[in-house]
């Protein structure tokens, strides 16, 4: 256990390094020495701009540039916006509230249709609903996201008038964008419960249950709510993906502030620290959630820990 | 041993109405794309004077935009940049992941393990944002766009052609090749590729309507095509200003991608089925 543990962080680690040097040399190909773009419009002189370059340290070899960067990112300081004048930092501390307000809000959202989905799917009604809802998954995929944020304003504010689009309440400004990310986001979590209850209702042990007098309901809550679930974690850091770029153009369609307007102004403005900061900070969060499930798969799931252990 | 069967022949999937119906969209698309003056006699990019915003009629089929130009006209030529597009995405895709997934599984080692981190690292990033980095670097642009799409399949190509290779390598007949005096680029290109080529053409339609989606949001957010282009993402952009006034400038659009993606995912379908 001892040497898996020091494998996987080594390797969680190793990815880390590679996503930020990759975005360091991003930032580095960028024609025109974009750090001094913005004070060349202020019209400096040339030893006035040397100068700068000093201060912001883009005159230091490529590999001292590097390690310094690094050591910065390390301690939290992702260096400056080349737009708005202020530290990445605080820029980031300004609009990840809400994101993570809103993408939190669509994964309980998303989970609740896909377990919805999931039991209409494999348990619900007549066969011809079941094979309905098992198409449902793959209608969710192909819709583009931005796409239905605009239907369903198109519908529900514009058509039925259920929800303002003029002055909305806090709660009710968060409905449109929360079902907008949940649709999408719901359908590979449907598709994999679909499997795994499907795998589980065809298991020996159920059918023995069955024979032994379980009702239904006792074997959904004994024998496959605990098999089915746990696979779902799995696809965690996946879905952590799929949340934010849901997330960045929803808030787009829906004009909200968030890491997705930031996002997208920095891409407008060439603001390289910005976008810097913002892959390199959801690389790691997925690389952690990854590194957390693989560590904690085992304890939640004792028969691969004791498959390894004889391994 | 000159046998090497094409894949695709083993087993034709049975022809299902889904399956047909996705073929009849995707063909419609394409058509759409290499003749789009078969289909409309509309300008897509010149407007009427006078027939703003008019709601689908029969002289109109999807209403007038707020210039006065055809809906239907745009769509039927927005095929042309979609579809280019996403045959660029996934071509480099394609190419890239499968060099770097055939190099790895071929190889192992060190190269393997050199590959492997690479593709661990463009999965950590998110699409959208691995898509985002290097447009701000690339600039903006359809060409530009679908690069920047297409390198985000790369990882998931290197990933399906590396576990293929290994797949095909583990086996008898390619340890029999080996055996009788093949050589390593000898094997790989007339046993290790033949086989592995289903489940890299399925992979590939599904990117395909990957890339339609990815692309068309791109337009969406105003890095693709600049706009007189008549995009589908670009299209539901430009109708969202009217919104209130014209549902169909953007119902339409959506719809179609809806579709052609839909369509993608069933026949991506059928030909990863046809092997087992």
């Amino acid at each position: 256990m001892g040497r898996y543990l020091a494998q996987r962080v080594g390797q969680a680690l190793l990815v880390l390094a590679a996503t930020f040097t990759l975005a360091f040399l991003l930032l580095q190909a960028l024609p025109g020495d974009a750090v001094l773009i913005k004070f060349l419009e202020l019209g400096l002189t040339p030893e006035q701009l040397a100068d700068i370059r000093i201060a912001y340290g883009a005159d230091a070899p490529l590999w001292q540039q590097y390690l310094h960067a690094m050591g910065a990112f390390l301690t939290g300081n992702f260096g400056y916006s080349i737009r708005a004048g202020v530290p990445v930092t605080q820029l980031l501390a300004e609009n990840l509230p809400s994101t993570l307000l809103l993408s939190a809000l669509a994964f309980a959202a998303a989970s609740l249709l896909a377990l919805v989905l999931a039991l209409l799917a494999t348990l619900g009604g007549q066969g011809w609903v079941r094979a309905l809802v098992r198409s449902v998954p793959s209608l969710f995929i192909a819709i583009p996201v931005f796409w239905l944020g605009i239907m369903l304003i198109q519908v529900f504010s514009f058509q039925l008038g259920w929800i303002s689009i003029i002055s909305p309440e806090p709660w009710e400004e968060l409905i449109l964008p929360v079902a907008t990310i949940a649709v999408p986001i719901s359908a590979p979590l449907a598709q994999v419960l679909i499997r795994n209850i499907d795998a589980v209702l065809a298991e020996p042990f159920v059918t023995v249950a069955r024979a032994k007098g379980a009702s239904h309901a006792w074997v959904l809550r004994w024998h496959v709510a605990r098999n089915a679930l746990l696979p779902v974690l799995t696809m965690a850091g996946v879905l952590f993906g799929e949340l934010l770029g849901g997330a960045v153009v929803t808030e787009a369609v829906f004009g909200l502030n968030g890491l997705g307007g930031l996002t997208q102004q920095a891409v407008a403005n060439q603001d390289v620290a910005v976008l810097q900061a913002i892959v390199v900070i959801s690389a790691a969060a997925f690389v952690a959630i990854n590194l957390l499930v693989d560590l904690l798969y085992p304890v939640l799931d004792p028969r691969l820990a004791r498959g390894r252990r004889t391994a | 041993m000159s046998g090497a069967a094409l894949p695709l022949r083993a087993g034709w999937p049975r022809l299902q109405p889904g399956l047909l119906l996705a073929c009849a969209v995707l063909a419609l698309v394409l058509a759409w794309a290499i003749a789009p003056g078969l289909f409309t006699a509309r300008n897509p990019v010149q407007g009427i004077p006078g027939a703003q915003l008019l709601p689908p009629s029969w002289a109109h089929p999807l209403g007038t935009d707020g210039l006065g130009r055809d809906q239907f006209a745009r769509v039927v030529y927005g095929a042309r940049e979609s579809l280019a597009g996403a045959f660029v995405a996934v071509a480099v895709g394609l190419v890239l992941g499968t060099g770097l997934g055939v190099l790895a599984g071929a190889r192992s080692g060190w190269v393997d393990a050199v590959v492997m981190r690479l593709v661990d690292t463009l999965l950590a990033i998110p699409g959208l944002l691995l898509s985002l980095s290097i447009i701000i670097l690339l600039g903006f642009g359809s060409i530009k766009a679908a690069v920047a799409v297409g390198i985000v399949a790369v990882a998931q190509f290197a990933r399906l052609s590396r576990a293929e290779v290994l797949r095909v390598r583990a086996s008898d007949y390619v340890e029999a090749a080996y055996g009788s005096g093949g050589r390593f680029g000898a094997v790989l290109w007339r046993h290790v590729l033949p086989n592995s080529l289903t489940s890299v053409l399925a992979l590939a339609a599904l990117q395909f309507g990957s890339a339609i989606l990815a692309l068309s949001t791109l337009g969406f957010l105003g890095y693709g095509a600049p706009p007189p282009t008549p995009e589908w993402g670009l299209l539901i952009a430009e109708g969202r200003d009217f919104l209130a006034r014209a549902w169909w400038l953007t119902t339409a659009p959506g719809l179609v991608v809806v579709l052609v993606v839909l369509s993608a995912e069933r026949i991506s379908r059928a030909i990863g089925g046809a092997r087992t």
